[in-house]
């Protein structure tokens, strides 16, 4: 403390000490700037001011919100909605476009992709991979192998309507039966049948087994993989004679299959996301490198009379 | 509180240079005039590029990220030919104070010449230095406010004139130009000219030699690379002391030296010192105490040169009474010639690179995810997005092939598989470059980790070619 009696002047200073003393040195009782003095009053006033103005006190449950009721939550649903209206034109053009006239409209495509990408990335990287690479179970969609079709169409037919969805009538579906758990095969049948769909991939020589598998394969599973295996993609039912395999192509993994069949799912899209979305990414899984022209038109009717013959 | 009896702050001496002439305020004049001319015209050169191009001949395309000068187009990914100029500038100074001293401090630097140029405002409204002197003296009547008003306003003309000038080597010059006056160029267009205009303003007006004395950290690398070698503004005390009123001096001519104190070098100086004081940080060696001092000498019936251009080792000569060097020695010594081979070196290497560039080239990024993927017919598929430099300002015809890899075929994401080949030719449009996704497939069989390369080639008539290394990588 600051003894007024023993205060003196420091002499070559000219500054008042504190009148205290440690080994013969001296503290000066220098003032504090005004400067300082004054910039620490103006962040007092500031500091009173932002409090009453922006969001400052914890409070038993919640903060007090401040007058001008600002938030960064607030300024990130400005940012979204900035953002929402200046997509806005391209996604109604996007939804406006039948997707099989995007891709006259490079431009349009192009946003299409670019949005769809984005969009990926969010709905669709759970199950399908960030690269859509998919994996055992999820089919990578940078492939040249399709169940259901290649198309843009079809593409954004198969994310609407999703697969296999029970409360959907429009869903993609196809019922691949249980050949071993239902009892529909023996053990050994399946065996055989498995044998056989590996020598028509070419992964393995034909031999006895294959040979009784081709009778069996024929009898049970030509109705929708068709006679050669080569698959039918009104169906679902994929080609079982390509390279590629959506759960493996070794005994095992088939064995597993034919004995207990395989169901994927996939949500239908159409009542999750808008139709702009779904036909982004329709374009961007088309762009992915597997993509395929939309079906010539003659070959369009003949698959229609088809099926109208059908029932 | 009292004062403390030190002070950290010098408050700023009048400088009042007195108008001189003489062999260097002609130099002066002169190299103010080439400068200047240079910093104005410049923008407004044009420069025929052809129609994909712009036509100014300096442009700085920070916009477009591309820098003109003349016939050279740099990218941003050349910028190793700007730093090799400031490597050639920086060296470039070094040679120019080896050979000649602070040259460039007296000479060439914008503010020695900026400075100038308010000076001459000065003496031209205000008077010569007692004029000046005066008139600052003078308390705040109608007269002096108009005066000053006058002067800062000429000033402020000639700030305006500077800052508005930098922008142009930005933007075509015309349309910036057009734009500007109409209000409708960018801000920051406008806030460079305000901030320009306003450096120009303070700094040649107003803080002057204070820049070269506080500011300024070049004099302090320039004193430390003199050498007994430099030229530097020297007073021959050993011939002027001591020194005497001429008065004085023929009443004693033995007791006097050739000085005769008229204070004349220390009237005209810009930066406010006394050369007799000897070599000082504030000595930008602009030599005009050379001239002031040449012309009483003249009028004095007394040799040119007590103040003048010097090396120490010719003062240390002339003091002892031996002939000095040649000037022509004193340039082309050691350390000059070996900074003049290191510019030149810089330079030779900087031409020859540009003389061999090549005006396009490749570069491939492979997917990464996924890296390889097998395709139905059992071929294993990698993705590259691929990059085509078209560096000339005309769209040229290229042809991508791959080198290394059997069996391959390529498509594009424009095209599908149906479509897969050899080669892809695309047109890269003028001065850009474009993106091809390429996708390629090859047998399944073959090493897990491949090298091969992707080529390019011009297919007009001048061709050219680049290739770019990559890898095809395979399934387990």
């Amino acid at each position: 403390m600051a003894d007024p009696t023993k205060s003196k002047i420091d002499e070559p200073t000219g500054t008042p000490t504190m009148g205290h003393e440690w080994d013969g040195i001296e503290e000066l009782d220098t003032p504090l700037p005004r400067w300082w003095l004054w910039t620490f009053y103006a962040c007092i006033l500031f500091s009173l001011g932002y409090v009453i103005a922006y969001p400052a006190w914890p409070l038993i449950e919640g903060y007090t919100k401040g007058a001008l009721g600002w938030s960064s939550r607030g300024d990130l649903a400005k940012e979204m909605a900035t953002q929402a209206a200046k997509v806005a034109p391209i996604h109604r053009a996007i939804a406006a476009t039948p997707i099989d006239q995007l891709p006259a409209r490079p431009a349009l495509m192009q946003a299409a992709v670019d949005g769809g990408r984005a969009a990926f990335k969010v709905h669709c990287v759970q199950c399908h991979g960030s690269g859509a690479a998919g994996s055992k179970g999820y089919p990578n969609l940078n492939d040249d192998d399709w169940l259901w079709g290649g198309d843009l169409a079809t593409i954004e037919k198969t994310i609407v309507d999703g697969i296999r969805n029970p409360d959907h009538a429009a869903t993609r579906l196809s019922i691949m039966p249980a050949f071993g758990r239902d009892q529909l095969l023996q053990a050994a049948q399946v065996d055989d049948v498995v044998a056989h769909v590996r020598t028509i991939s070419g992964q393995q020589r034909g031999d006895a087994a294959s040979q009784r598998g081709a009778q069996l394969f024929a009898d049970n599973c030509a109705v929708c993989h068709g006679p050669a295996g080569k698959g039918n993609r009104q169906l679902g039912a994929p080609n079982l004679t390509d390279g590629i395999w959506l759960y493996g192509g070794d005994g095992d993994s088939l064995h597993q299959t034919v004995w207990n069949s395989r169901q994927g799912v996939m949500p239908r899209w159409g009542d999750r996301l808008d139709a702009a979305t779904v036909r982004m990414l329709a374009a961007y899984v088309h762009s992915l490198g597997g993509g395929e022209a939309a079906p010539v038109m003659a070959v369009d009717n003949v698959a229609g009379e088809a099926s109208d013959a059908r029932p | 509180m009292t004062t403390a009896s030190l002070s950290l702050y010098e408050k700023r001496k009048g400088v009042y240079p007195k108008a001189v002439d003489g062999f260097y305020r002609r130099l002066k004049w002169a190299v103010m005039a080439v400068t200047l001319a240079i910093y104005w015209i410049t923008p407004w050169l044009r420069w025929d590029r052809g129609p994909y191009a712009p036509d100014q001949a300096v442009l700085i395309d920070l916009a477009h990220r591309r820098f003109y000068m003349f016939a050279i187009e740099i990218w941003p990914h050349e910028f190793y030919y700007v730093a090799g100029l400031l490597v050639m500038a920086g060296v470039g100074l070094f040679l120019v104070t080896s050979a000649v001293g602070r040259a460039w401090c007296g000479y060439a630097c914008p503010q020695t010449v900026w400075t100038d140029l308010y000076q001459h405002v000065e003496r031209w409204m205000d008077g010569d230095r007692n004029a000046q002197i005066r008139l600052d003296r003078a308390p705040w009547t109608a007269g002096k406010i108009a005066r000053r008003v006058a002067k800062w306003s000429v000033w402020l003309v000639i700030a305006f004139g500077t800052g508005g000038a930098w922008i142009f080597y930005f933007a075509d010059a015309p349309t910036l130009q057009h734009q500007f006056w109409t209000g409708t160029a960018a801000s920051v267009a406008y806030a460079t000219v305000a901030v320009l205009t306003a450096t120009t303003f303070i700094l040649g007006g107003f803080m002057r030699e204070q820049v070269c004395i506080y500011m300024c950290p070049w004099p302090r690398i320039q004193t430390a690379m003199l050498d007994e070698k430099s030229l530097v503004v020297t007073y021959k005390h050993w011939r002027g002391e001591r020194r005497g009123s001429l008065k004085k001096a023929q009443a004693q001519p033995d007791a006097f030296g050739d000085c005769i104190d008229c204070d004349q070098c220390v009237a005209v100086c810009p930066t406010g010192i006394d050369i007799r004081q000897g070599p000082q940080i504030g000595c930008i060696t602009c030599a005009l105490c050379i001239d002031a001092c040449d012309k009483v000498m003249g009028q004095v019936g007394r040799p040119r040169g007590l103040i003048d251009y010097c090396t120490e080792d010719d003062a240390n000569a002339e003091k002892a009474g031996r002939a000095p060097r040649p000037v022509l020695r004193s340039l082309l010594h050691v350390r000059t010639l070996v900074y003049l081979t290191l510019w030149s070196a810089v330079g030779a290497a900087m031409l020859f690179a540009l003389g061999t560039r090549t005006r396009m080239d490749i570069s491939a990024q492979q997917d990464r995810n996924p890296v390889a993927m097998r395709l139905s017919d059992g071929t294993i598929r990698n993705a590259f997005t691929v990059k085509l430099r078209n560096m000339e300002s005309r769209p040229r015809p290229m042809r991508v092939t791959v080198e290394g890899l059997a069996g391959v075929s390529l498509w594009t994401d424009r095209d599908g598989r149906a479509d897969a080949r050899a080669a892809i030719d695309t047109v890269v449009p003028p001065d850009s470059v474009a993106k091809l996704r390429l996708f390629l497939a090859a047998p399944a069989h073959g090493p897990l980790r491949q090298d091969f390369a992707f080529t390019v080639r011009a297919t007009d008539r001048e061709g050219g070619a680049d290739r770019e290394p990559a890898h095809f990588e395979r399934l387990q």
